[in-house]
C-alpha cells in the first residue's frame, strides 16, 4: 500500500514545509480547534513510507520547528515528535500491512500520546491549557489519516516514476 | 512494497540502534528544555531560529495582504469620502485632547519628579503589524513584523488603539512574538481607576475575559469600573486602560470575590499595535517580569 521510494528527500522536505504552512494558516476560531497536527501526520507518513530518509532526527527537527513557531519551551514538541517517530519506526512493519481503518486507529493512539505528553510538559513548565478541546486535533488527525495516505501515496507514485 | 527488516538501512555502517538513537535525542530534548526553561540561556538561539522560520510566516501572510490591497484599491469613492470625513472629525477631537495632554504630561512629570517615582511615561512608540498566522489555538500569542532589528526587546509593552494589548515574549530579528493579556500565562498589574485599588488581572485563555482572583469580598469594586495599568512590575507604563469589570460576585462565606473583566482592546480584531518604549528604559535584570504568576 505504502510506496517505497528512493531519493525522495526533496519530496519529504516539500511536504513538511506544506504541512507547516497548513499549521499556521489563519482560519476562524472554531475551525482552528479542529486543525489536526499536520506536520506530525506527515512525519508519521514518511516514517512508514521511507523510514530510511525520514528517521528519528527528521521527526525531532520537525518538532523543534513547531516549538519555535508556537513559542513553547524549546524541546517540548521535539520530544513528543521524537516519541511518535520512535513508536512509528518500531511498529512500521506491522502498520504497513494493517487495513486502513486499523492504521487510523493506531495513528489516533499515537496522536493522543503526543497530546498527553505536550499537556504534561505544559503543566510542568507553566500553565497547561485545561480544556477538553485540546483532544480534538488528535481525533481530527486520525479521521483525516486515510485521506492523507491516499493523496500522498498517489503523489509518491507519480513522482517516483 | 514492504521490506522484511524493520530497519531498512544497509547492514554495514548501521550506526547505533533505533532505541539508542531515541534515547540520545530524548536526552538532548530534555537538556534543551531545562536550559530554555530554567535559565533562559537559549534566548539568542531562539532569536535566530525564529528569524529562520520567518519566511514561512511571510509566505502565509502575503496572500491575505494582497487580498486587502485589492480590496482597498477598488474601494468605491463614496465610502472613501465618508471614511475620510469621519477620520477628520476624529482627528479634530483628538487634537483638542492632545493640547490639554501636553500640559498635563508636563505637570505629571513634575509631580513624579517630586515624588521621585520610578514608573516612566511612554515617550517613544512604533507601529507594528500583526502577521496573519495562527500560532496555537489554545494560547493567545501573535506574531508582529518588528523585531530586535527595530530594538524590540523581551518584556516590552504592546498597546492597541483602545487599551493594553500584551507584551513581547520572544523577540526575533525581524519579528517578535507577543503574549496577549488574556493568555492564561499572563498577569497584568492593574488598579481600579475610580479609587486606585491595586490588584492583578490574570488571563483566562478566553479572548474576552480576564479574572481578578485577588480581590477580597469586601473590596470596593463594582460592575463598570475601569481598570488601568498600575505601573508596578516595570513592564507596562502606568495609566493605560486595560479592561472593564463585567461581573462581581460576592459570597460572604468566601475570602475572595469572583471578579471578571473584559479587555478594552479588540484583541482578536486589531491588525496594528503600538510598541512602547518607556522613559527610563527598563533593563532586563532589574525589572521583575510581570508574567510570573503568583501562586493562588
Amino acid at each position: 500500500m505504502m510506496h517505497e521510494s528512493r531519493g525522495g528527500f526533496g519530496r519529504v522536505l516539500a511536504t513538511a514545509v506544506l504541512a507547516l504552512i497548513l499549521t499556521i494558516v489563519p482560519v476562524p476560531t472554531p475551525i482552528g480547534w479542529l486543525r489536526p497536527d499536520w506536520l506530525l501526520l506527515v512525519v508519521i507518513y514518511w516514517s512508514l513510507a521511507t523510514p530510511r530518509i525520514a528517521g528519528l532526527l527528521f521527526a525531532w527537527l520537525c518538532g523543534m520547528v513547531i516549538d519555535v513557531v508556537s513559542g513553547t519551551v524549546l524541546g517540548e514538541h521535539a520530544l513528543a515528535f521524537l516519541l511518535v517517530g520512535f513508536l512509528t519506526h518500531r511498529l512500521q512493519l506491522r502498520m504497513r500491512i494493517f487495513p486502513i481503518w486499523q492504521q487510523a486507529f493506531v495513528v489516533l493512539l499515537m496522536l493522543l500520546i503526543y497530546q498527553f505528553l505536550i499537556f504534561w510538559i505544559d503543566g510542568m513548565t507553566g500553565q497547561a491549557v485545561m480544556t477538553w478541546r485540546r483532544w480534538i486535533p488528535a481525533i481530527a488527525g486520525a479521521a483525516i489519516w486515510p485521506l492523507i495516505t491516499s493523496v500522498m501515496d498517489t503523489l509518491n507514485r507519480r513522482f517516483s516514476r | 512494497m514492504a521490506t522484511l527488516s524493520s530497519d531498512s538501512r544497509p547492514i554495514i555502517g548501521r550506526g547505533p540502534s533505533l532505541g539508542a538513537r531515541f534515547f540520545f535525542l530524548a536526552l538532548i530534548s530534555v537538556g534543551i528544555m531545562v536550559l530554555d526553561h530554567r535559565q533562559g540561556a537559549l534566548d539568542s538561539v531562539r532569536q535566530w531560529l525564529l528569524s529562520s522560520v520567518y519566511p514561512v510566516f511571510r509566505v502565509v501572510d502575503v496572500p491575505f495582504n494582497a487580498w486587502d490591497w485589492v480590496g482597498s484599491s477598488f474601494a468605491d469613492r463614496s465610502r472613501l469620502r465618508e471614511q475620510s470625513g469621519k477620520l477628520a472629525g476624529e482627528l479634530r477631537v483628538a487634537n483638542l485632547r492632545l493640547q490639554r495632554l501636553e500640559s498635563l504630561t508636563q505637570e505629571n512629570r513634575q509631580l513624579r519628579d517630586l515624588r521621585s517615582a520610578s514608573t516612566g511615561i511612554a515617550d517613544r512608540s512604533l507601529v507594528a503589524e500583526i502577521l496573519r498566522v495562527d500560532l496555537d489555538p489554545f494560547r493567545h500569542r501573535v506574531l508582529i513584523n518588528k523585531g530586535a532589528n527595530a530594538s524590540v526587546y523581551k518584556g516590552q509593552a504592546v498597546l492597541a488603539a483602545d487599551g493594553v494589548f500584551g507584551q513581547v515574549d520572544r523577540a526575533g530579528l525581524g519579528a517578535a512574538q507577543v503574549i496577549l493579556i488574556t493568555d492564561s500565562e499572563h498577569a497584568t498589574p492593574v488598579q481600579v481607576n475610580r479609587n486606585g485599588l491595586r490588584t492583578i488581572a490574570v488571563g483566562t485563555g478566553e479572548i474576552a475575559k480576564l479574572t481578578l482572583p485577588f480581590l477580597t469580598v469586601d473590596s470596593d469594586v463594582k460592575v463598570g469600573d475601569l481598570l488601568i495599568t498600575s505601573g508596578l512590575g516595570g513592564i507596562f507604563p502606568a495609566g493605560y486602560p486595560v479592561a472593564e469589570i463585567t461581573k462581581v460576585e460576592r459570597d460572604a462565606a468566601e475570602t475572595f470575590a469572583i471578579v471578571e473583566a473584559k479587555p478594552l482592546a479588540k484583541l482578536d480584531r486589531d491588525r496594528e499595535v503600538l510598541l512602547i518604549w518607556s522613559e527610563p528604559v527598563p533593563s532586563l535584570d532589574s525589572a521583575p517580569p510581570a508574567t510570573t504568576k503568583p501562586t493562588p
